[in-house]
């Protein structure tokens, strides 16, 4: 097992971290504190091939592979996890599904924008009675001959409030249960679709989280994605995809809490000496350090494994976004504690990346959601 | 329009603390993150701004050990078309005229209308090599250049001056800049950049490739030696404010007008 990165690889970090420091960072707090969508840093980013990365140049993407997104979204979540869940949403949960399950003539209509950043991406799959239980959704759509028409609410949509293009899932024939589900293209213009509650959310605050609402939306029949009926095997693939960055970016949270923790361990001086100086201290910073890396390797892994072409990888996506969440959250929360009363201000960004490491425990997937997922896949 | 940019890679040691390697002739070097001299990655702008104003093709050249591919592998993602780097044992531990004879050596043999540098490096902060290699190539030379207009053959500069002045200079070309930090905004390389650059040759270029005699360059080429780095001796006089913030603010706000610094 080859465990270096490729000088591609390596590059591509060098410039997304340096990006990411010049042009996120010093945003992040003051996003977190406004809500505001990050318009100009997401365009920048797109302009650098970053809202398209494994999508091949022919639709204007990078053409390159899943561990390089893995990589990408961890640098972005390093400063700013509201950048990382954006450039994750946008890749793998619009742009990814709509290439992998998209006709020809989709992916040359929506491709080409979503990569350039000439528009922004979004999926709706989680409604207000179906989270954990994604086929319990209510959403509808009836077939009427050259469109069909949608009703229902989707819930907890990061990218909503500055999105033009969706995935959309809803039930063709609710009877059917699962097998009646699919997935849709929707437009922001489409009529009968509008953006709802703009979300006040305890983390990823600026990341335009709000509600869908589809009174009676006029969908066109050619923007059915993957065929009547196979919306749940779409929903499938695709969360195993995301997983693998949402893992990466509770993997960039916890490296940015690490890299702080460590510096404020060698400045801070209490009896005398710099904190990193007691076996304590050490201990957390020990248990972040390994954590963190375990992290990482798991999310690689994964990453791999798609990039390998192989057709499941289920239960290895599921491993590492469940670690990578719970290593976040351990993390940032050591970090706050090395921090102490400093840690618990908002003068300091370890605060920050306390809020928006929950979030990953819950998205995607909860961690309750990826053990089911991954005890299934080990007694099969 | 042709533009050749010599540019080198340096520690970041803005962030980092700085060792003494055991001999003292360098620092430490492990766990310190390399890049593109600050003032060398404004000149490449530059030279790619020019050369898509007025079409053309950037060379970028370094003297540097196997990791300044790296810059110059960064530096064809943002869409310099060649690069090539002066290697070998020979040229280890020159002195910024040694260093110039050797660059002078690779770049005479370019096509090129212009030749840029960084006005300064972050590391050495010698200010020497642009201008060193001016003399080697016998071309005119102006430094902290933060302002360029093409003219026909010749190039109008402006130059940085202490007290906000700018000196402009109108040199023909070909001729040798120093450019300061601040002209542009540097870009990034985009990721459909880097796929491409990673595909790219490096030109290697050892001394005796260059035809130049061994003694010429490196330390033996040298007129100044490297004794040691040190630190300096820990000065007296630093005062330390006492009070809250608003009390030793004001404190320091009474030094500085004493002093004359405000």
């Amino acid at each position: 097992m080859d465990f270096a990165l490729t000088q591609d690889q390596k590059m591509v970090r060098d410039m997304v971290r340096e990006f990411a420091v010049n042009e996120i960072e010093p945003i992040a707090a003051e996003i977190d504190e406004s809500r505001e969508f990050p318009k100009e840093t997401i365009k920048k980013m797109a302009g650098l091939g970053l809202m398209g990365v494994v999508i091949p140049e022919e639709y204007g993407g990078a053409g390159m592979d899943f561990t390089t997104l893995a990589i990408i979204c961890e640098e972005i979540s390093r400063v700013c996890a509201t950048h990382g869940v954006i450039t994750a949403v946008t890749n793998s949960l619009c742009a990814y599904p709509i290439y992998h399950f998209g006709t020809e003539e989709q992916r040359k209509k929506y491709l080409p924008a979503l990569t350039s950043g000439k528009s922004l991406g979004a999926i709706g799959i989680t409604e207000p009675a179906a989270g954990s239980d994604p086929a319990s959704m209510e959403t509808t759509a009836v077939d009427k001959g050259d469109h069909y028409v949608l009703n229902g609410t989707k819930q907890w949509i990061t990218n909503a409030e500055a999105a033009d293009v969706f995935v959309i899932f809803a039930y063709t024939d609710p009877e059917e249960r699962h097998k009646g589900m699919s997935a849709f293209i929707v437009e922001k213009d489409h009529e009968g679709f509008s953006i709802g509650k703009h979300e006040n959310l305890m983390g990823i605050r600026a990341t335009g989280n709000c509600e869908l609402i589809m009174d009676d939306c006029k969908v066109p029949k050619e923007n059915l994605l993957g065929g009547e009926g196979n919306g749940f095997k779409v929903v499938m693939h695709t969360l195993d995809v995301s997983r693998i960055d949402i893992g990466a970016q509770g993997v960039g949270i916890s490296q940015g809490a690490l890299d702080a923790a460590a510096k404020y361990a060698k400045e801070r001086e209490q009896f005398g000496r710099p904190i990193g100086k007691f076996e304590m201290v050490q201990d957390m910073i020990a248990q972040m350090a390994a954590q963190t890396d375990a992290a990482r390797l798991l999310v690689y892994r994964a990453a791999s494994l798609k990039d390998g072409g192989a057709e499941r990888f289920t239960r290895e996506a599921a491993i590492a976004k469940y670690f990578a969440a719970e290593t976040a959250v351990a993390v940032t929360r050591m970090a706050v504690q090395i921090h102490g009363g400093n840690g618990y201000s908002k003068e300091y960004a370890v605060e920050r990346m306390y809020r928006d490491a929950k979030i990953v425990e819950i998205y995607e997937g909860t961690s309750q959601i990826q053990k089911i997922v991954i005890a299934r896949e080990t007694l099969r | 329009m042709n533009i050749v940019v010599c540019l080198k890679q340096v520690p970041e040691t803005a962030e980092a603390e700085v060792k003494l390697a055991s001999d003292k002739k360098g620092i430490e070097m492990e766990g310190l993150p390399l890049q593109i001299n600050e003032a060398d990655n404004y000149a490449l702008e530059q030279a790619l701004l020019l050369t898509e104003e007025h079409d053309g093709d950037v060379t970028v050249v370094t003297l540097g050990p196997d990791s300044s591919d790296e810059v110059l592998r960064m530096s064809m993602a943002k869409g310099a078309a060649e690069a090539v780097r002066l290697a070998g044992p020979a040229f280890d531990r020159g002195d910024p005229v040694a260093i110039a004879r050797a660059l002078a050596a690779a770049v005479k043999d370019l096509e090129y209308d212009l030749v840029l540098t960084g006005c300064m490096s972050s590391d050495d902060g010698n200010t020497a090599v642009g201008m060193a290699l001016a003399e080697c190539l016998d071309l005119p030379h102006a430094t902290y250049v933060t302002q360029m207009e093409m003219g026909d053959g010749e190039v109008t500069v402006g130059r940085e001056l202490e007290g906000g002045l700018i000196e402009k200079l109108k040199m023909k070309m070909p001729c040798v800049l120093g450019i300061q930090t601040g002209i542009n905004e540097p870009r990034y390389a985009s990721i459909m950049g880097i796929a491409k650059a990673s595909k790219r040759e490096i030109a290697m270029k050892s001394a005796s490739d260059l035809g130049l005699d061994e003694g010429s360059v490196g330390e033996e080429g040298s007129r100044t030696k490297l004794e040691e780095l040190a630190y300096p001796p820990v000065g007296e006089g630093a005062e330390i404010l006492e009070g809250t913030p608003a009390e030793s603010s004001g404190k320091l706000a009474e030094v500085l007008r004493e002093k004359g610094f405000v």
